[in-house]
């Protein structure tokens, strides 16, 4: 019991740690990211004023940087919530120090996702038309309810586990953070007290959530990929356009749970809950997307490639030999194969192999989700020169501008809310030394007897 | 402490042989896990998603309704009738036999130039553009394009907002005052005939005056979608549209097929017949646009042009430079 003890009390002031005490390198972080985002809305207000004529986007290459930023970071929004929903249904118990995480890094990439189709818009101005005249046959309407579907869905799987938490933040922080502070747990925690009934109702309401999700999310990116496929345009001809969308979201969003993870155990020393093995788990499923990503690849290819149509013999020059031929075998070669390697090869299988294989990933898939926009629109429709498009500062402004909201939001995040849901990693600890009482249980014991002191 | 106390408990139980899943449920500050999940409770969820669902689908409608707005008579004149009172079908027919692309005027297209002067469109926009396709053996032929009018028009089919419509006559239009500038319109469109203000376009002081509708989009506006329009209203005062009046070879005709007429201006033809015995073609049948623009196979040769004669003099614009600080941005 000692042990159990002094185990719940630095799980304690792991949790604690954060939101009570800041570093001057995580202001001056702050402070970085700000400038960034306000050079960004510097660079989206000129854009306000003088159109879209600051992007290089013109007629025929009409999308660009912005549209496939938002696909990236839908696909990224799939690190969390089904990544979570899967680990719950299944009910792996190694879930629990991460799920948090991934679920936060759900509900910002969605909101950092839905800037970017409005920064894409000519007309911002009328943005409620959307509401206003939607129509249900446009797949950009299909896309507007399944991502803000997915939003409110995220945000209530992402608060319900928290519920427990937050009561727990309620109690112990009082009279050690500012009374707004506690007084946001206090309202998060609805009354919280941790009797059965409560918890009873918790737990079909994840339920409830969790076998929500999965479809919104597997929606999600699905009408993504629609806006592309719904077009006459040959290379987004593809039936598997949605399936292969998904691949790539959930392959992606578990390389930036990965990459999300590795930081922020290092920065909050969560080495005690989040081990190699969580690492080495998640490898295993990126690397069993990535083999999905390889077989989507040639089926799509080769059945195109085959037939060679029109139009496509021109599609497959500019990806593989000429224009961007150097890019997109990146992605195919270090985003794919090279991660798929890195995780079946048992010397490189490891927290670092990990790392860097999820890294190639996330680049990769920026990379195939870049060029499936603008590749796409390159192929000529009638007899004239193929457009070129190199992105202008503006675009690469907002985009990082995006990217450096993504990073603010987790930051401010670890800052108000707990980095992994207390509760749930308490109650697997416990479960764990309870099924395993004699024996010492694989994980979650044996750690704590050597991290001690 | 006390819920050190409660491990103790359970992990006695276990010791005791009691099934821990039975006596964790009525125990508070117990440790939970999600209840099992029956097949009856998933069925029972589904229908509730789905009821809860329900308003969405409806909302919009409602919505439309209350907004009043959900259609765009206003922007759009009564439809044209024939003598028997049908709705006329508008249609285009370019004799491919006759398009010189202007060689022999020496002149850029006139018929992209007077769309052009017509309607202030802004450069680089060609609603009505000049193509040149090579031959199999050999030699170009030109090839006008104009907005092809589809009967199954993607962009149409794609636009969010219904700001781009099919209307009675059977043409495609757009209203500039409700485009959201999201262009998906454009990735959808085949045949490259859409263009986008990218900038603040240029408006000359004589269109400051214009009366802007779908049918006659004067003055162009900021972030949004623009292309030919097949000059309904023009047609409907009994004018022939730009393009084709300024053809000096007299090789566009713009009829009805409803009437089964079609004129260039100099004759009038029956077009299911003209279009039956010239072999007429539509710009990529396979994808199904069913457009309304017809095509008689042809490289000029009716006007004395040679395949061999390759090119075209570009596009100008002359009236962007009487416009002071007029901004343009390439194609």
């Amino acid at each position: 019991m000692e042990e159990m003890s002094s185990w719940r009390q630095r799980l304690e002031h792991t949790i604690t740690a954060p939101l009570l005490n800041t570093s001057r390198i995580y202001y001056l972080w702050i402070a970085f990211l700000l400038v960034v985002i306000g050079w960004g809305v510097y660079a989206f207000y000129g854009q306000l004023n003088d159109g879209l004529i600051v992007t290089d986007m013109r007629d025929r290459i009409s999308w660009g940087l912005y549209i496939s930023t938002f696909v990236f970071f839908i696909g990224i929004s799939h690190a969390g919530t089904l990544i979570s929903a899967i680990l719950r249904i299944t009910q792996a118990r190694w879930r629990t120090p991460i799920t948090r995480l991934a679920e936060f890094i759900t509900v910002v990439a969605l909101s950092c996702g839905a800037i970017f189709v409005i920064v894409d818009m000519g007309r911002v101005d009328r943005l409620f038309n959307i509401i206003l005249y939607g129509r249900w046959q446009s797949p950009i309407v299909w896309d507007v309810l399944a991502v803000t579907t997915y939003l409110t869905g995220s945000i209530a799987y992402l608060f319900l586990p928290m519920i427990p938490d937050m009561a727990f933040l309620r109690d112990r922080l009082a009279g050690r953070v500012s009374a707004w502070r506690l007084r946001l747990y206090s309202i998060l925690a609805v009354g919280w007290v941790g009797n059965a009934a409560q918890k009873r109702n918790l737990g079909s309401a994840m339920t409830v959530a969790m076998l929500l999700i999965l479809p919104i999310a597997v929606s999600v990116h699905t009408v993504v990929s629609w806006i592309f496929g719904m077009t006459l345009r040959e290379p987004w001809n593809s039936t598997i356009f949605g399936a292969f969308f998904v691949a790539g979201a959930i392959f992606s969003g578990i390389a930036t749970l990965i990459i999300v993870m590795a930081i922020l155990r290092k920065i909050y020393h969560l080495e005690e809950y989040i081990h190699e093995k969580h690492f080495i788990y998640l490898g295993y499923m990126m690397g069993a997307f990535a083999l999905i990503m390889i077989y989507a690849n040639i089926s799509e290819f080769l059945t195109t490639g085959y037939k060679l149509e029109e139009g496509v013999e021109f599609h497959f020059n500019q990806l593989f030999r000429e224009e961007y031929a150097g890019f997109y075998w990146f992605y195919m070669l270090g985003g794919l194969v090279l991660p798929g390697l890195i995780i079946l090869l048992p010397w490189t299988r490891n927290f670092w192999g990990i790392l860097v294989a999820a890294v190639f990933v996330d680049a990769g898939m920026w990379v195939e989700r870049y060029f499936i926009v603008v590749t796409g629109l390159r192929v000529p429709l009638m007899p004239y020169e193929p457009s070129s498009y190199s992105p202008s500062w503006v675009e690469f402004s907002i985009m990082a501008a995006g990217f450096a909201l993504f990073a603010l939001l987790i930051s401010i995040f670890v800052k108000i809310f707990p980095i992994m849901a207390h509760w749930e990693v308490e109650e697997d600890y416990e479960l764990s030394l309870a099924s395993a009482a004699p024996a010492p249980p694989p994980g979650a014991a044996a750690e704590p007897a050597g991290g001690a002191n | 402490m006390k819920r050190e106390l409660k491990v103790e408990k359970k992990m006695m139980g276990k010791n005791d042989g009691g099934s821990g899943a039975s006596d964790r449920d009525d125990r508070p500050g117990e440790p939970t896990q999600p209840p099992k999940v029956s097949r009856r409770g998933v069925l029972r969820l589904f229908g509730m998603a789905a009821a809860g669902a329900a308003p969405l689908i409806l909302l919009p409608p409602v919505l439309q309704k209350a907004s009043d707005a959900g259609r765009v008579v206003e922007s759009q004149g009564e439809p044209a009738k024939g003598p028997g009172g049908r709705i006329r079908q508008w249609t285009m027919i370019i004799d491919l036999r006759s398009c010189d692309g202007c060689q022999s005027q020496g002149t850029p297209p006139q018929c992209t130039t007077a769309c052009v002067e017509g309607h202030f469109a802004p450069e680089p926009m060609e609603w009505i553009q000049i193509f040149e396709h090579e031959l199999p053996g050999g030699g170009t032929q030109f090839i006008p394009t104009p907005c092809q009018q589809c009967q199954n028009p993607p962009c149409v089919n794609v636009c969010p907002v219904a700001a781009t419509f099919s209307t009675p006559e059977g043409t495609v239009l757009i209203d500039q005052d409700r485009c959201i500038g999201c262009r998906i319109c454009m990735a959808a469109c085949p045949y490259d005939r859409r263009f986008f203000n990218w900038g603040d376009p240029p408006v000359p002081p004589e269109a400051l005056l214009a009366d802007y509708s779908p049918e006659h989009q004067v003055p162009a506006k900021k972030g949004t979608v623009m292309k030919c329009d097949f000059c309904p209203d023009m047609v409907r005062a009994g004018t022939l549209p730009f393009c084709i009046q300024a053809c000096p070879n007299d090789a566009i005709y713009y009829g009805d097929l409803e009437d089964d007429v079609a004129t260039n201006g100099k004759e009038i033809v029956a077009a299911s017949r003209f279009l039956s015995e010239n072999q007429a073609y539509r710009l990529k049948e396979d994808k199904g646009t069913k457009p309304r623009v017809y095509y008689i196979p042809g490289h000029g040769e009716a006007v004395g042009r040679d395949t061999a004669d390759e090119g075209r003099l570009p596009t100008e614009w002359p009236w962007v430079e009487r416009v002071k600080g007029a901004k343009t941005w390439r194609r």
